[in-house]
C-alpha cells in the first residue's frame, strides 16, 4: 500500500486540519466530535441541513458546506458512519429556529446512527425530519436486502434541498423537494480497480487485469456481477440501461445527467463517458438539461464511474441553478 | 464458583477488549469478504474507548459499568456495531440496574430484553446472517440453564454455534445483503464478534 498520509490512525484527523487550514474563511472544523460547519451558522430562520457519512468519499459531504447547500457535515473514519454524538453536535450548531434536516444515505450503519442523533435531538427540542437517499439501481430492493444504497443522487439532493432551504422553505418542504429529488434519479457504477483503505491496507475486492466490476458501492464493496472489460460505449450502456429501465425515463423527459468519478479515474475518461451518456439519452429521446461531470462522491482511490440520471421539472431546475458557494461547487455566487 | 458483581463484569468487558486486540485482522477479513471491511478496527477502536471511560471513573455495580460501556461505544463505533453494540449493553444495564450481586435467573432475564432491544434498532430477524443468530441462541441457552456455572458455558458453545450456522446464509440485513447470493459461504463478522463477547464472559464468570 502507498498512500500520502502520516499514520492510518491519523487519516481524518489530519484530512479535517487540512480542510481547516484551506477553508477557514468559510468554514469551522470541530475535532471533538468531527463536524464542518458553516462560518456564519445558524442562520437565523433558515432550515439547517445536516449530512454525513464514512470518510473516503471526498468532496462529499464537507466539501459541500456552505451558502446554498449543507450548513454542516459529519465525517466518520474512513468508510465508518459518523456517530450520533457528533451529529448531535451539527444539528445544534445549525438550528436557525427553523428545523434541521438531516440528509442519509441508505446504509444500516448511516441510518441507525442518524436515528439515534434524531432522538437525541428532538429530546433537546429541535424539530428534525430526514431525506433517505437510496437512488443505486444495482442494488435489489426488498425486504432480503437493506434497501438500494443511497449514491450519486446524494450530491444532487444536497445542492437543491440547499437551494430549497436557502429560498426560506419550510421544514416540511425542504424535505419534501429532496425527498423528490432522490424518488427521481437513479445511479449505477462500475470499477475498474478496488480500493484499499488506509485502516486495513488490503484491496476490497480481487479484480483481474481485464476484468471490471459492475454494480459496485461506494464503499469498495464488490458489485453485482464482473465481466471482461469492454470500450467506454459498452460499459455506458451497462450503466445506462438499468438506470433507464428503473425510473423509467420515458422519451421527452428532462433530465440532469452527471458523471461521477471514483476517485482515480482522469477526467478525460469521465468525458469519454459522457459523450456516450449524451448519446444514450439522445437516443432515448432525453434531453440533457442540466449537467456535472468531475469527482464528487468517490470512493477513495478506486478506477471507475457512476452514472446518475434525474428527471428535471421547473422548480428542481431552478433550485440545481441557484447559487452555491462551497469549497467543492460553486456558481452564481 | 461463578459470580456476577461489580468486579467480574470489569474484567468480562476487559477480556473483551483484549479479544477484539486479538482477533482484530480475524474480523476484518471476514468483513471484508461480504461487508466494507471495518468490522475489527471498529470494535478494537471501540473496546479501546471503552476501557480508557473505565479507568476515568468509578462504577458502583455491574450496571454502570455496562452503562459506561455503551456510552463509549455508541460514541466511537461508529458503522452499524455502534448503535447496536451500544443498544446491546445499555439494554443490559438498564435491566441490571439496583443490582449489586447478579443471579442467573436476573441475567438471563436482562439479556432477553437486551436482545429485544437489539431486533428493535437494526430490524434483524433469526437467519439475516447478523450478530442476533449468536445472541438469540446464547440467550435461549441462559435461560434453559440451571446453574450459572453451565449457563455461561452453555451460551458461548451456543453462541459459537449460532455463529458457524451464520456461514451458509445469505444476507439479509447490513451492507452484505447487496451482494445476494455471493454472501453464502461467509462467516458473519458481527456474529463473530458477538461470539467472543459470550466466550469471553464464560472466561471471566467463571474463572
Amino acid at each position: 500500500m502507498k498512500k500520502l498520509i502520516n499514520e492510518p490512525d491519523d487519516v481524518v484527523a489530519d484530512a479535517l486540519r487540512g480542510i481547516e487550514a484551506a477553508h477557514g474563511d468559510r468554514v469551522r472544523v470541530t475535532f471533538d466530535p468531527y463536524t464542518i460547519v458553516r462560518l456564519d451558522a445558524p442562520v437565523k430562520g433558515k432550515v439547517g441541513l445536516v449530512s454525513g457519512g464514512g470518510s473516503g468519499h471526498e468532496p462529499l459531504h464537507g466539501g459541500f458546506v456552505g451558502p446554498g447547500m449543507l450548513d454542516a457535515a459529519c465525517p466518520g473514519e474512513v468508510f465508518t458512519s459518523p456517530t450520533p454524538d457528533q451529529m448531535l453536535e451539527a444539528t445544534k450548531a445549525v438550528d436557525g429556529g427553523a428545523g434541521v434536516v438531516h440528509i442519509v444515505k441508505n446504509y444500516t450503519g448511516d441510518v441507525l446512527n442518524f436515528e439515534m442523533a434524531a432522538e437525541l435531538a428532538k429530546a433537546d427540542g429541535i424539530e428534525v425530519d430526514t431525506i433517505l437517499t437510496n437512488d443505486d439501481v444495482a442494488v435489489e430492493d426488498s425486504l432480503y436486502t437493506a434497501g438500494r444504497r443511497g449514491v450519486g443522487v446524494t450530491v444532487l439532493v444536497e445542492k437543491i434541498a440547499g437551494a430549497a432551504a436557502d429560498a426560506g422553505k419550510s421544514l416540511q418542504e425542504v424535505t419534501e423537494v429532496g425527498r423528490r429529488v432522490n424518488a427521481a434519479g437513479r445511479t449505477m457504477g462500475m470499477a475498474l480497480t478496488p480500493c484499499i483503505t488506509p485502516a486495513s491496507g488490503e484491496p476490497s475486492f480481487e479484480l483481474d487485469e481485464n476484468e471490471v466490476e459492475i454494480g459496485i458501492g461506494i464503499h469498495g464493496e464488490p458489485g453485482r456481477f464482473r465481466e471482461q472489460i469492454g470500450p467506454a460505449s459498452q460499459i455506458a450502456e451497462r450503466l445506462m440501461t438499468p438506470i433507464l429501465e428503473d425510473l423509467p425515463f420515458s422519451s421527452g423527459d428532462s433530465v440532469l445527467a452527471f458523471v461521477n468519478g471514483m476517485g482515480g479515474t482522469p477526467l478525460i475518461e469521465l468525458y469519454i463517458v459522457y459523450a456516450e451518456v449524451a448519446k444514450i439519452a439522445a437516443a432515448h429521446g432525453l434531453k440533457i438539461e442540466r449537467n456535472l461531470v468531475g469527482n464528487y462522491i468517490t470512493s477513495l482511490e478506486m478506477q471507475g464511474c457512476s452514472i446518475t440520471l434525474l428527471r428535471l421539472d421547473d422548480e428542481l431546475t431552478r433550485y440545481w441553478d441557484a447559487p452555491v458557494n462551497t469549497p467543492a461547487l460553486r456558481w452564481g455566487a | 464458583m461463578s459470580l456476577i458483581n461489580r468486579d467480574t463484569t470489569l474484567r468480562w468487558i476487559e477480556l473483551f477488549a483484549a479479544q477484539m486486540d486479538e482477533h482484530r485482522q480475524e474480523l476484518i477479513r471476514l468483513d471484508t469478504a461480504i461487508g466494507d471491511g471495518d468490522h475489527g478496527t471498529n470494535m478494537n477502536r471501540g473496546m479501546q474507548k471503552v476501557l480508557e471511560k473505565l479507568q476515568a471513573a468509578e462504577q458502583a455495580d455491574p450496571s454502570a459499568v455496562l452503562k459506561t460501556v455503551a456510552m463509549a461505544l455508541i460514541s466511537s463505533v461508529g458503522g452499524a456495531a455502534g448503535p447496536l453494540y451500544g443498544t446491546l449493553f445499555l439494554q443490559l444495564g438498564t435491566a441490571l440496574a439496583g443490582h449489586a450481586e447478579v443471579d442467573l435467573p436476573t441475567y438471563a432475564a436482562a439479556w432477553r430484553t437486551s436482545v429485544e432491544g437489539v431486533q428493535a434498532r437494526g430490524k434483524a430477524q433469526p437467519g439475516d446472517k447478523t450478530m442476533v443468530d449468536a445472541l438469540l441462541p446464547a440467550v435461549a441457552a441462559l435461560e434453559q440453564a440451571s446453574d450459572l456455572n453451565t449457563g455461561l458455558r452453555a451460551a458461548a458453545d451456543a453462541a459459537e454455534q449460532g455463529m458457524l450456522a451464520t456461514i451458509p446464509l445469505i444476507a439479509r440485513k447490513g451492507r452484505a445483503s447487496y451482494l445476494g447470493e455471493r454472501s453464502a459461504d461467509h462467516q458473519d463478522p458481527g456474529s463473530t464478534s458477538t461470539y467472543y463477547l459470550f466466550e469471553s464472559a464464560a472466561t471471566a464468570f467463571t474463572s
